[in-house]
């Protein structure tokens, strides 16, 4: 009986932790449906200063979809934004996948002079914050005439080491035997990476996608230092700009921005979930 | 055979390899070899200075504050978040229908700041959600976001985005431990507070070590909240060395930086050896 009451107990101190977790969630889901009169109760305390605080009502009065129409039909600038974001984020994991397989590949299959130390390095630069590398990207991209172009946010973020690294420890649980007899039947290392590797370190694979695709969406220092010019700003720092005035836009566009992580985020939860463990694997 | 295969092709890894590297290189390996260089020159004129840039950074108040917060901020977050961590994982170790919780609690991580940003502001502004709570119910309004308690309000916003990613890597680590050996131990007498001590603990030291050095790099993460929401000056007490990077690259104080980035690329670095080598002697024990 005690036993019964106690795990009934950790239930509910994890059902209160839960609703506090997903409580600011909630409120970005429920905002933007309201109408602009009521919206202004919450909103207009955080513009004019004139004594009120913010309320929230947490039933809409006459819930709408107005403020989704005021942005999808007259917010022109969102769908630039939105393309923005989505070719950054795109052309990033499309390229840094396929130059990451066949270096995690060259790291988990050969052994050659330099290999740990090579990796060391790379594991090193994946724990580094942006910040520290800041400048020298900068002078990189500022050479190359890069700066203020969607490419000097990109090609950067190519070659960031950790989705080798996340790639490499998929890989490296594929048995030796399989892969060295394929090679016996006269298959060269390409093919045995396109028809050993990719099936087996699959997981692996997906889970990279997955957390790069997280944090990509999510790209905040990059951009900001990168780009000068407002208009190839991605949804992650154009939302900020547009401020409490146009709290109903910036409500409704964050629930259009948070549709696609969200989406990332539930069919690739076990991937995600994969990806988090083996990231944290000593190598 | 695997040395025949491989002897065969001494350089067949340099395909696989080299538009990863060739990129790597380019833009961070030697990029920042070279700030290593100039972090010694005058960004104009480019000069030897010797250490000049090094103490014009120390004795830099602004980089003095944004350290100590730093510090703080790492020192407070770490034990907090790992405890924390801990203490939800292993209760929820013990429990069956854990797979929504899970998910709840990693939500936050999929969740982009900039679709926060104005919810956080009507939460924690000064005429905001919060402070309507409090005044109705008597209590005078709180900054939230211009005053000490800003701090705090950082504290939770990286709790809240890190919890999920730490409970699970704790969560893999309690279910790894032999479920035999627990058995055993409750055969011979053992109470929970024993098994948890004397078994559980001491297999976890490795989940521990990654999660300080993950929970450590995520910290860096704040800043996108402290950005977004406060600016790019917040209140003095959130001024944290991404802020300082920002600032002295928007007003293009590249000698400072570069020295900057070399202390700060030292500490992390020695941080990581220093823990990696404690780790290792533990595992030789």
């Amino acid at each position: 009986m005690t036993e019964k009451l106690r795990v009934s107990s950790v239930y509910i101190v994890m059902a209160i932790i839960c609703v506090i977790v997903m409580f600011p969630l909630l409120l970005a889901v429920i905002l933007p449906l309201q109408a602009s009169d009521e919206l202004a109760g919450t909103l207009s305390p955080l513009i004019k200063f004139n004594g009120d605080y913010s309320k929230i009502d947490y039933i809409a009065q006459y819930p709408t979809l107005d403020n989704f129409k005021e942005l999808l039909l007259y917010t022109p600038d969102f769908y630039r934004v939105f393309w923005n974001s989505f070719l950054i984020t795109g052309s990033i994991l499309l390229f840094q996948t396929l130059a990451a397989i066949p270096a995690a590949w060259a790291f988990a299959r050969f052994k050659f002079k330099g290999r740990k130390l090579l990796f060391d390095i790379y594991i090193i630069f994946m724990l580094i914050p942006f910040q520290v590398t800041m400048l020298s990207q900068y002078l990189v991209i500022d050479c190359m005439k890069l700066m203020n172009t969607r490419l000097a946010v990109i090609l950067p973020a190519i070659f960031s080491t950790f989705p080798v690294f996340l790639i490499y420890r998929g890989f490296a649980d594929i048995p030796r035997d399989v892969a060295d007899s394929a090679r016996i039947d006269g298959a060269n290392e390409w093919q045995v990476l396109r028809y050993i590797g990719l099936p087996l370190g699959r997981s692996g694979i997906l889970a990279c996608v997955v957390l790069s695709f997280l944090d990509l969406w999510n790209m905040v220092e990059q951009p900001l230092t990168f780009l000068k010019n407002k208009r190839l700003y991605p949804l992650s720092l154009y939302l900020p700009m547009l401020g409490a005035d146009s709290g109903a836009i910036l409500l409704s566009a964050a629930i259009v921005t948070l549709i696609p992580a969200v989406f990332v985020f539930v069919i690739g939860q076990e991937e995600l979930e994969q990806g988090i463990i083996a990231s944290a694997l000593k190598e | 055979m695997t040395n025949k295969v491989f002897s065969k092709r001494k350089l067949g890894y340099l395909p696989f390899l080299l538009p990863s590297l060739a990129g790597v290189l380019i833009f961070t390996f030697l990029p920042f070899a070279d700030s290593l260089r100039r972090s010694f020159c005058t960004a104009v004129t480019g000069d030897f200075v010797g250490v000049n840039n090094y103490k014009a950074v120390f004795s830099n108040e602004a980089f003095r504050l944004a350290v100590k917060n730093t510090a703080k901020f790492v020192g407070i977050c770490l034990p907090l978040l790992i405890s924390v961590s801990f203490l939800a994982a292993y209760a929820l170790s013990r429990l069956k229908y854990i797979r929504l919780i899970k998910s709840v609690l990693l939500f936050p991580l999929a969740v982009p700041t900039a679709a926060l940003v104005l919810v956080w502001q009507i939460l924690f502004s000064d005429t905001g959600y919060i402070n309507n709570i409090l005044t109705s119910h008597g209590h005078s309004a709180v900054s939230f976001l211009g005053s000490s308690a800003s701090f705090r309000v950082l504290v939770g916003s990286y709790i809240w985005k890190n919890l999920g990613y730490t409970v699970l890597l704790w969560l893999t680590g309690i279910m790894s431990v032999s479920t035999a050996v627990i058995d055993a131990a409750k055969v011979d007498g053992a109470n929970d507070r024993q098994i948890l001590f004397r078994i559980i603990l001491p297999e976890l030291k490795p989940t521990l070590y990654t999660i300080t050095i993950i929970s450590f790099l995520n910290s860096f993460k704040v800043f996108r909240e402290a950005y977004l929401v406060a600016g790019a000056y917040p209140d003095r007490h959130i001024y944290l060395l991404q802020h300082l990077f920002n600032n002295w690259f928007v007003n293009m104080d590249l000698d400072k930086m570069a020295a900057a980035a070399v202390i700060v690329f030292a500490v992390i670095l020695g941080a990581i050896v220093l823990l990696r080598k404690a780790w290792d002697k533990e595992e030789q024990l």
